[in-house]
C-alpha cells in the first residue's frame, strides 16, 4: 500500500516530470543486460524440451539411449517421420483432432454468439432464471457430467465415432458467458438505428452485432481450438479404438508402449502439437491478449 | 472448464445501464429470442445440467455388472469416501502438487515485471518462449518429458551426474514420479501467469515508479512496494486459476507416467482417482461421490481464496 505522503509526492513528481515515453528516467541502455541475461537463460529453458524433443526425433533410438546425450545426431533421420505414418495411426487421428476441433470451434461460436446476443439484448420470458443456469455449469468441475455424459454418447451408439466425441463439446457455457459480456458492453444506438430501419432481430444481430464482436468471436474461436486440440479425459473415455481416437488420447495411450521407438514417438508428438504452436505463433498477439482478458485456463 | 474475468468489463455508468435496461423492457422480441436460445439451451440441458443432476442421484447408488440397473444405496458411497485412504492419498498428492506449481507464481510476478521493463528489445519473442508450453498439447510434452527424466539416458540425470549426484528413477519411484508431474505442470502453467500478470503490470501508471525513484527507492524496493501491492489482484487471480486448473491434475498424470505404470496408486491425483474409478473399475456410484467431493472441495478452496482477497487486496 502506499502511503498518502508518497501518493502526494507522486503527484507532484507526475507533474514536475515532463513525461518520458518509457517513464523511468536514468533507466535506458546498458541497464538491459541482467534482464536480458534472466530472461534468456529462462526462455532457452522454457524451450528446451521442444529443442531437445527435435534432436531426439532426428536421432536413431540407440542415439536417445545412449548413456552420454547425443546433443547432434550427426546424420538426420528424417525417416523417423516417415515411420509415424506407417507404424502408428497418426493420419486417421490427425483427422480425428482436424474435425473434432473444426466442428466444435465452429458450432460453439454460432450457438454461443446468438444465446449470447439473446441474453445480453433480448427481452424473453425467463430470461435470468435460464442465464443463472447456464452460467451455475461454470462452478462444476468437468467431472461431475462426465459419467452422465459418458452413458448419453453409449445409449446414442456414439462410442468411438466423430459424434461421441464432439458432442457435448459443440455447447459451452464458457462461450455464452464470454460472448454475452461482448453484447452487454456495445451501445444500444447502433441497433436502434438498425430496427428503425425496418431490421428485423436476426439482420440486426448478423449485419450490426456479430462485426462488432468479432474480436471476441476470436477470443473464443481461440480458446476453443486450444482446448479442442490438447483435451484428454473426454476422449479417452468415448473412445476405445486407437484409429477413433484424436492424437490427444492417442498420443497418452503410447506412454507405457515399449513396442513405439523413441525417435518416432518424438516425431509423433512434435506433429501433433505442431499445428497449434504455428497457429500460436502466427496469431501470438492475438492469442496473448485474448487469454489475457478471458483468463481461461 | 474453469473461468474468470480479469476485468470487470462492466463499468458502464449505472444510470445508463438502467436507463437501457428500461427502454428494453418496453419492447416485446416475441419468439426471435427463442431462436437464438434454444439450440444452445438444448445442448446444455441434455448434456450438462441432466449430467449434473444424474451424477448427484449416481453418488446415492451403487450399479449392478455391465451397468445393468442402478441401487439406491443412500450415503453409503459418502461413508467409504471419508475411509478410503486411496481417497486421501490423491487428495495429499493433489495438494503436493498444487503447492508446488504455485510456487511458480512468486518466479512469474518476477519475470513479468522483467518482461515488461519499458523499452526491453525482444520482449515479444520472450513472451512467445515463456508461453510455448502452455499452448503446446499436454500428451505430447509429457511424452517429451517422459525421457527426458527417465532414469537411465534422461538428459536431467546426466546434467545431475555432472555435478555428481546420482539422480532417481522419476518416473517410477512414487516420490520423485509425483516431483516431476510437478515440474511439467509448473512449466506449463508459467506462460499462462506471466501473461496475466504482464496484464496487470501495464496498468500500474509509470508516474507511480518515478515518484518511487525520487525517493529514493532502489529497484528492489520499487518492485516491493510499487508493483507486488498495485498487482495483488491478478496476483489473486492467477493464484485462484492455478489452483483450481492444478486441482484438475489428470492428463499430465495420465500421459508422463502411462496408464499401465505400477506406481499409479501411490501417485494418483484426485481427478484420476475418479477416472479409474468410474472409468477402469466402473464403479459409477463411486465415482460420482467422488465427483462431488471434486466439486465441494474446489468450491470451499474458492471461496476461502476469495475471502482472503477482499481482506487483502485493499484497491482494485
Amino acid at each position: 500500500m502506499t502511503s498518502a505522503a508518497t501518493r502526494l509526492r507522486m503527484a507532484r513528481a507526475s507533474r514536475a516530470h515532463v513525461k518520458t515515453a518509457t517513464g523511468r528516467p536514468g533507466r535506458r541502455g546498458g541497464s538491459h543486460v541482467p534482464v536480458h541475461i534472466v530472461l534468456a537463460v529462462g526462455g532457452i529453458l522454457m524451450a528446451f524440451p521442444f529443442i531437445w524433443q527435435i534432436i531426439m526425433s532426428l536421432s536413431t533410438n540407440a542415439q536417445v539411449q545412449g548413456v552420454v546425450p547425443t546433443f547432434w545426431p550427426g546424420q538426420l533421420q528424417w525417416g523417423n517421420y516417415a515411420d509415424v505414418f506407417t507404424r502408428l495411426p497418426f493420419l486417421s487421428q490427425l483427422g480425428n483432432s482436424v474435425l473434432i476441433t473444426l466442428i466444435r470451434t465452429v458450432a460453439q461460436i454460432i450457438l454461443c454468439t446468438a444465446a449470447g446476443y439473446a441474453f445480453a439484448r433480448m427481452r424473453f420470458v425467463g430470461r435470468s432464471t435460464l442465464l443463472a443456469i447456464v452460467l451455475s455449469i461454470l462452478l462444476v468441475p468437468a467431472q461431475v457430467y462426465l459419467i452422465s455424459q459418458y452413458q448419453i454418447v453409449q445409449g446414442l451408439g456414439w462410442l468411438n465415432t466423430l459424434m461421441g466425441l464432439v458432442a457435448p463439446g459443440l455447447f459451452s457455457a464458457f462461450g455464452t458467458f464470454l460472448m454475452r459480456t461482448a453484447f452487454l458492453n456495445m451501445p444500444a444506438e447502433l441497433e436502434e438505428a438498425a430496427r428503425m430501419d425496418g431490421a428485423n432481430p436476426f439482420q440486426t444481430f448478423w449485419r450490426i452485432m456479430v462485426p462488432l464482436a468479432l474480436p471476441s468471436i476470436s477470443v473464443l474461436a481461440i480458446t476453443t481450438v486450444l482446448w479442442s486440440w490438447n483435451e484428454l479425459l473426454w476422449p479417452l473415455v468415448v473412445s476405445t479404438y486407437a484409429s477413433a481416437m484424436p492424437l490427444s488420447a492417442g498420443l497418452a495411450t503410447l506412454a507405457g508402449d515399449v513396442t513405439v521407438n523413441y525417435p518416432v514417438l518424438m516425431a509423433a508428438s512434435l506433429m501433433a502439437m505442431a499445428p497449434v504452436l504455428i497457429l500460436f505463433i502466427a496469431l501470438q498477439r492475438r492469442v496473448i491478449n485474448g487469454l489475457a482478458s478471458s483468463g481461461l485456463k | 472448464m474453469t473461468f474468470r474475468t480479469v476485468n470487470d468489463r462492466s463499468a458502464l455508468p449505472a444510470a445508463l445501464r438502467s436507463n437501457r435496461r428500461g427502454r428494453a423492457a418496453a419492447r416485446h422480441d416475441g419468439f426471435w429470442p427463442w431462436l437464438f436460445v434454444l439450440p444452445l439451451l438444448f445442448g446444455v440441458g441434455v448434456f450438462y445440467i441432466w449430467p449434473i443432476l444424474q451424477t448427484a442421484y449416481y453418488s446415492f447408488t451403487t450399479s449392478g455388472a455391465f451397468g445393468s440397473g442402478v441401487t439406491w444405496v443412500g450415503f453409503s458411497n459418502f461413508s467409504r469416501l471419508i475411509s478410503d485412504p486411496q481417497l486421501y492419498q490423491s487428495l495429499w498428492n493433489t495438494l503436493i502438487y498444487t503447492a508446488i506449481v504455485l510456487l511458480g507464481i512468486p518466479i512469474a510476478v518476477w519475470l513479468a515485471s522483467l518482461i515488461n521493463t519499458p523499452g526491453l528489445r525482444f520482449a515479444s519473442l520472450y513472451r512467445v518462449l515463456f508461453f510455448l508450453p502452455y499452448v503446446a498439447m499436454p500428451t505430447a510434452v509429457a511424452l517429451v518429458w517422459r525421457i527426458i527424466f527417465n532414469g537411465d539416458f534422461g538428459i536431467l540425470n546426466y546434467v545431475l551426474s555432472l555435478f555428481g549426484i546420482k539422480g532417481p528413477y522419476w518416473i517410477s519411484s512414487p516420490g520423485f514420479a509425483l516431483i516431476a508431474v510437478s515440474i511439467v505442470g509448473l512449466w506449463s502453467s508459467l506462460g499462462f501467469s506471466m501473461i496475466i500478470l504482464s496484464a496487470g503490470l501495464k496498468n500500474i501508471p509509470p508516474e507511480y515508479y518515478e515518484a518511487a525513484e525520487l525517493d529514493g527507492a532502489n529497484r528492489w524496493r520499487q518492485f516491493r512496494s510499487v508493483t507486488v501491492p498495485q498487482l495483488a489482484p491478478s496476483i489473486f487471480f492467477v493464484i485462484i486459476i492455478t489452483t483450481i486448473s492444478s486441482f484438475q491434475l489428470f492428463d499430465l498424470l495420465y500421459a508422463l507416467l502411462g496408464p499401465n505404470n505400477p506406481i499409479l496408486p501411490d501417485t494418483t491425483s484426485l481427478v484420476f482417482y475418479f477416472y479409474s474409478q468410474g472409468f477402469v473399475a466402473n464403479d459409477k456410484g463411486y465415482a460420482a461421490a467422488v465427483a462431488i467431493f471434486i466439486f465441494v472441495l474446489i468450491g470451499i478452496v474458492t471461496i476461502v481464496q476469495f475471502r482472503l482477497q477482499r481482506r487483502w487486496v485493499n484497491n482494485d
